[in-house]
This record gives structure tokens, sequence and C-alpha cells, in this order.
């Protein structure tokens, strides 16, 4: 039987110094670039095929399956793309991996780069992160210095060159061909597909992009094996994942496990709710996936059973919300910020996030008609998959979801006049205000 | 994005505007500047993938995105102005006023708002007597709401300069903007002591300032759930050689504490290389009794 809690990537974040070279390979760390190196590119992409790791980004694809895509006999440069990008509302995975133990990623993304025989790799990693991109540019310099980049790597004969690039604030960049436009140097929006980016990538090449949570599972893979890793999780989501319980539990933070726990038994580690509350609504794994309640506490979180409960894994990010939390006044600001991140290419997204908030913000102020309810779902169903990418589509989520579930909590607005919630009560520091 | 969202339609109202349209007599950004700006576009296999960057280390030099910022990048990738100019538009963190030493953040996306962020917000705004993404008088604070900053176990949560201040409450953030603005030494929660937005805009162009070591390895939310597993003796399992394998069986019953378990990741990888040498790459598809042929999903 496997253990509830499964460190592998954070297994090492509470180790002095652990962002070093030296922290890293005192625990193992490029074990598996040397076991990669004295394996064939080809065998790589089996092992990461065989470990059925799916995509730790949010869409869950077979991430051994996407290497396959890139064309060998393509005469063009082939590019890895980390996309370090997070930004969905409720992520908080990455960052702390890469702050903790960003030699994982770098060793991860030379094993992929050797995998798909790339020549050069980024890491795309959002600019609002300082410390973040201080320990990413550290950890490559490292790298540089030890021979696990550059050329003729451990003698191998592969060269690969890896560049830490910054972002400039803007979500859609975690969209994997908008995040390309704007490595190209450019406003960062989606493109249409195909051609797929395993085709037609960077600088129009065959590219991979990969999550930092993917790429950083690889070198255990490697290091430990595909069965080792396919004998954690469920039938069809193998391995471990980083879960990130936020909100209104006694104790937020990351907790590893295999996929498949269930939000039920992640609480409990997490000290369950606040003290004197009860879960009111909560997100699988950020603001894009349709929101949940208290009836799923049971679920297996892994890509299947979630989907079954009308919702997506996502990023296992699990933002917790209690009785004291107005889910009107939460879905409206998630809307203004898809808003404020539509990156203007599709009318329905530009058009409708702007009607959506506006409609919204009527609402939660009590203002409108109960026919606006209505309005905002016909507006939903007229944006839902008619936009180049799943900005839209993760805009409508919350709203549509919302209505599902809580639908007379809008309509108590209007009878109240605004929100008859106390939005003091809902704050982390709400005992300290009321004694002060 | 950035408020304008249209290029060219809203940025080029006066003086701080980005909008190459407007004709602009500043002498040219200085030749150190200039130099650092075609290294960075010389980092690529193109060159116009250094823009990013580029407007990054303007912003650190200039204060903001100048005109001049804007017709030196253009220069050197050998693309127009305006090309410039609509990225600069497109991305939040490029800023067409001048930011004061301080740029500090208020993440008012849903969960740090309901956890106490839109009081921080508003009481920040009533302390400094400034409203959104404008700037103190003295030069040294400029205040915005931002988005989800990636650290929502740590709510509510602001950033000075992209520095991580974590599990904020009203009364620690007027602390801190005055703590900033009368020059003493703050530190991030998760990080090193502040620099200046200016400074901060230099690392993001790459050049790093050597203060990588400084902080800790993560924030306490971060190992809330390593802790649990230390403290439960719970662990990733063992590597098996075989179902039967007895020497896995001794590593898993021996991995109950931090100490055996660093133990049993030297016995786990002296193991593995021994798999791999043992079965060569074969194994890596017999081993996986649940692996159907990895192609046909």
């Amino acid at each position: 039987m496997t253990d509830v809690l499964t460190p592998v990537l954070t297994d090492n974040w509470g180790t002095d110094r652990s962002w070093t070279l030296a922290a890293y390979e005192d625990q193992g760390g490029y074990a598996g670039l040397r076991k990669a190196l004295a394996m064939t590119p080809a065998e790589i992409v089996d092992a990461v095929k065989a470990s059925n790791l799916r995509g730790r980004g949010g869409a869950g694809f077979p991430t051994g399956m996407k290497w396959g895509f890139i064309p060998q006999d393509n005469p063009k440069p082939k590019y890895l793309v980390v996309n370090a990008d997070e930004s969905e509302p409720g992520t908080c995975k990455d960052v702390p991996l890469m702050m903790a133990t960003p030699h994982t990623l770098v060793e991860g993304v030379i094993i992929s780069s050797y995998a798909i025989r790339a020549g050069t790799a980024f890491i795309y990693v959002r600019g609002e992160v300082l410390h973040v991109i201080r320990r990413l540019h550290r950890a490559v310099e490292e790298a540089y210095l030890a021979g696990h980049l550059g050329k003729d790597i451990h003698g191998s004969g592969y060269d690969l060159d890896l560049i830490v690039h910054a972002g400039a604030g803007a979500y859609i960049c975690g969209e994997e061909t908008a995040l390309l436009d704007s490595l190209e140097g450019r406003r960062g929006q989606p493109r249409l597909r195909p051609p797929f980016p395993a085709v037609a990538g960077l600088y129009a090449s065959p590219t991979v992009i990969n999550n930092v949570e993917s790429i950083a599972s690889v070198p255990s893979i490697i290091d430990r094996g595909a069965e080792w890793f396919a004998d954690m999780g469920t039938e069809k989501s193998k391995g471990y994942g980083i879960f990130s319980l936020s909100g209104h539990v006694t104790n937020p933070g990351q907790f590893e496990a295999p996929l498949g726990i269930t939000l039920r038994k992640l609480i409990e580690l997490a000290g369950g709710m606040r003290e004197g509350h009860e879960l009111k609504f909560w997100t699988p794994g950020g603001s894009s996936t349709p929101i949940l309640t208290a009836e799923h506490l049971d679920i297996p979180l892994d890509f299947e059973a979630v989907g079954e409960a009308g919702s997506m894994l996502g990023t296992r990010a699990l933002q917790i919300f209690d009785e004291t939390t107005c889910v009107v006044r939460a879905v409206l600001r998630w809307t203004e910020f898809y808003k404020h991140e539509s990156c203007g290419k599709c009318t329905p997204c530009r058009e409708g996030t702007w009607w959506l908030a506006q409609t919204l913000a009527n609402l939660e102020q009590g203002r409108g008609a109960e026919s606006d309810v209505d309005l905002l779902d016909d507006v939903c169903d007229n944006i839902f998959g008619r936009s180049f990418c799943a900005l839209a589509d993760g805009a409508v989520s919350p709203i549509t979801s919302s209505i599902q579930y809580f639908r007379e909590e809008y309509l108590a607005h209007l009878t109240h006049g605004g929100c008859p919630f106390d939005r003091n009560a809902s704050t982390i520091f709400a005992k300290v205000e009321a004694n002060a | 994005m950035s408020e304008g969202r249209i290029p060219g339609i809203d940025d080029g109202t006066g003086a701080t505007g980005v909008s190459t349209t407007q004709v602009t007599k500043d002498t040219p950004l200085d030749p150190a500047t200039y130099a650092e700006l075609e290294e960075i576009a010389a980092r690529y296999p193109q060159a116009r993938s250094g823009l990013l960057p580029m407007l990054h280390l303007v912003q650190s030099v200039e204060g903001r995105v100048t005109s001049r910022g804007i017709e030196a990048c253009a220069a050197i990738l050998g693309i127009s102005a305006a090309e410039v100019s609509g990225v600069a538009t497109f991305y939040t963190m490029y800023k067409r006023r001048l930011v004061g030493d301080y740029h500090v953040g208020v993440c008012t996306n849903t969960l740090c708002a309901i956890m106490g962020g839109d009081q921080i917000f508003e009481r920040l705004k009533d302390h400094l007597d400034i409203g959104n993404d404008e700037t103190t008088e003295d030069g040294k604070v400029t205040l915005e709401h931002v988005e989800c900053n990636a650290a929502c176990d740590f709510a509510p949560v602001m950033t000075v300069n992209w520095e991580f201040m974590d599990n904020m409450t009203p009364e620690s953030a007027t602390q801190l903007v005055d703590d900033l603005r009368s020059g003493t030494e703050v530190h991030s929660t998760r990080g090193p002591r502040l620099v200046t937005w200016r400074e901060a805009e230099r690392v993001l162009a790459g050049f790093p300032d050597h203060l990588a070591d400084e902080g800790p390895s993560a924030g306490p939310a971060s190992l809330v759930g390593l802790n649990i597993a230390r403290t439960q003796g719970w662990t990733a399992p063992p590597v098996k050689e075989t179902r039967k394998s007895s020497r896995a069986a001794a590593v898993a019953e021996g991995s109950t504490t931090e100490g055996k378990s660093k133990g049993s990741h030297e016995a786990k990888h002296t193991q593995a290389a021994a798999e791999v040498e043992a079965s060569g790459a074969e194994a890596k598809h017999e081993d996986n009794p649940a692996n159907t042929g990895g192609d046909d999903k």
C-alpha cells in the first residue's frame, strides 16, 4: 500500500541551502542524468511513455506521447521550452519548486532535451517572481560549471544550451502557443493550430512545451524507473503530484501525493477547515476549473474522476472557501481577471468577458433582474468553445458552475439589495479585527 | 494585459507615453546600456527573442519604458518602433509612468481578496493617499493591485519589486510601506533584503545580482505536507528490482525516518543502476504491468 503522502519533488525542500548544486547532488541529484546519457534518446521517450506521466500543467496530455510527435527527420533545430509562467489563479506549486530545488527542473530539462534531441532549451518563467528567477539563473550557472550543460556533456557528445527567460506579466503566456509568440519577442497571442508546436513551434521549428512539474518529474522516472512511477496513482492517472491547498483551511500548503487522493483527506492533513467553519465551495485545479462543493469531498482527485464530477483536475490548485465567502463576489473577481487577461485576439473572449464582468458587477451590487442570471448563462454558452485558446472556456467555468450550485445566492443579492455577506468575516484576520 | 489593449490608442498622451508617434527630442540611450541591449539580443538563436528582457533593461535604466528605449530596441532588432511599442503595451510589467523605488503589489485576485487582500489594498490607498498605479510624492512607493502571484498558500500576499511578502495584514502592510519610505532595511519573507525596482528590473533582464543565496529554501506553508510525511514516516515507494525483491522490502521497512530515508535514497540509486546495467532498455517496457503500449491512448 502506497503511503498517503509521497514526497519526491518536495523531498528536499527542507534541506539547508537546497537550491545549491552541492545540496542537490548530496541527495542523489543528477543520477538520472548520468543514466539518461547511457541510454538512447528513443529509450528515454519510451520510458516516459511507459510511466504514463501526464502533463502537470493542467491539460493532462501524455508527456511521452507529446515527445513522440517531434519529427526527427525534420532538419530544423529542435527546442524544449519549459512553461514556468505559473499564473492560473490558485496555482502555486511550480514557484516553490523552482525556489527550493531549481536543479530538479534543470536536470529534467537536460534529460528531456536529450530525449527529443534539442540543442537549445528555454525556461520561460513569469517575471513577477524575482527570487525564483535568481535561483534559476544560479542553478543554470552551476550546471554549466559542473559540465551538466554546454558542449559534449559528460563526454556524451551531446550539446545543450539552457536560457532562463523572464516574462513581463501576462496570464495568456501560460497558453503554449502564446508563450511561443512571447518568447519570439511578440505580443503573447495564441496561434491557430494546426500546425502544432511539435511540427512548427518556436521559430517554426519542432518544439516541445512542458510544464515545470512535468519536466521535474522526469529525473525520478529515469532514475527509479517507469514501473516505480506507474505503481503510484490510479488506473489512468499515474504517479505523484503536488496538491496545493489554499484558503480557509487551518494549515494551507503543499502536499505531494499519488494522484487519486481525496479533498477530504487533504483537508484533514491541512488541519481541517479553519475553526468553527465549514466547506462551501472549492476549485479542483485553479479558477478555470468549474467549482465543486462539499458533496464532492470524496471524489478521487485524478483526471477521470474530477472530469466525471463536471470539473477538471487542472493544476491541483485547491482553493478552499468556507461559508463566510460570497460566491458571487468570488466569481466576479475571477471574471474581472479574465477580462483583464484576455489578449484581445478572439471576439467572443475580448467582448464577452467585458459583458460578463458588467452583468456580474450589477448583480453583485443588487441591481438588475433575475433574468440577468439567465443572460449570464446565455453569454457563457456563446463564449464557450468559440475562441482560439482555453482562456475563454476557463473564464466561463466559474460562472456556469456557480449558477449551477448557488443560483439562490445570486438571487439573494437582488432581494437583499446588495451583497448579504460581511467581507470582514472571510478574512484571515477576522478575529483580530473583531478584538481590535 | 495592460489597460491599453490597442497599441497607440491610449498610450500617446503626453510625455510619459511610450507611443512612438510622438516626436521626442530625447538624447539617445547611453552607449553602455545600448551595448547591454545588444548583448541580450545575442543570447538568443533569433535576436528578437531578446525583446522582453531588453525592455526590462530599459526600465532598469530609465525607470519606465521610454521612447528612446523603444527606439534603441527597434534599431538593434531591425524592426519598427511601432512593433516594439506594440509589445511594450501588451505586458502589465512594462510601465509608461515613472515607477517609485518600491513597486508595492497587493494581490486582489479572488483567493487573496477574500482572505483580506481587499482590506489591505483599501488600507494602503488610504494610508499612502494614492490610488491604484500611482506613486507617492516622495517617489518611494508605487502602489498597484496585482493578479495571482502563485503564492496562494501564503494568502493574503503582497509583493515588493516582485519579491514575496507573505501572510500580510492591514497592519503589517502599513508598517511595510512606512519602513520602505523611511529607508529601514526590509527583507522579503521568502527572499533577500529588498533591492530597488530598477535593480530588480536588471535581474529580469538577465543580469544576476548575486543575491540567489539569500533567503530560505521554502516558506513554512510550502513544507506543511513534507513535515507531516516526515512525522508519519511516509515516503515514495521503494524501487522494486522484481516483485519478490527482499532488498526493496528491507528498504521500505527502514525508511521511516529522515535519516534512514536518506540511506534508502542511496540504496535505490545503487539498485536502480544495477537494474539498468543488467536489463538494458527493455526493462523500461516490461517492468510496467499497466503499460499496454504507450502509443495506443
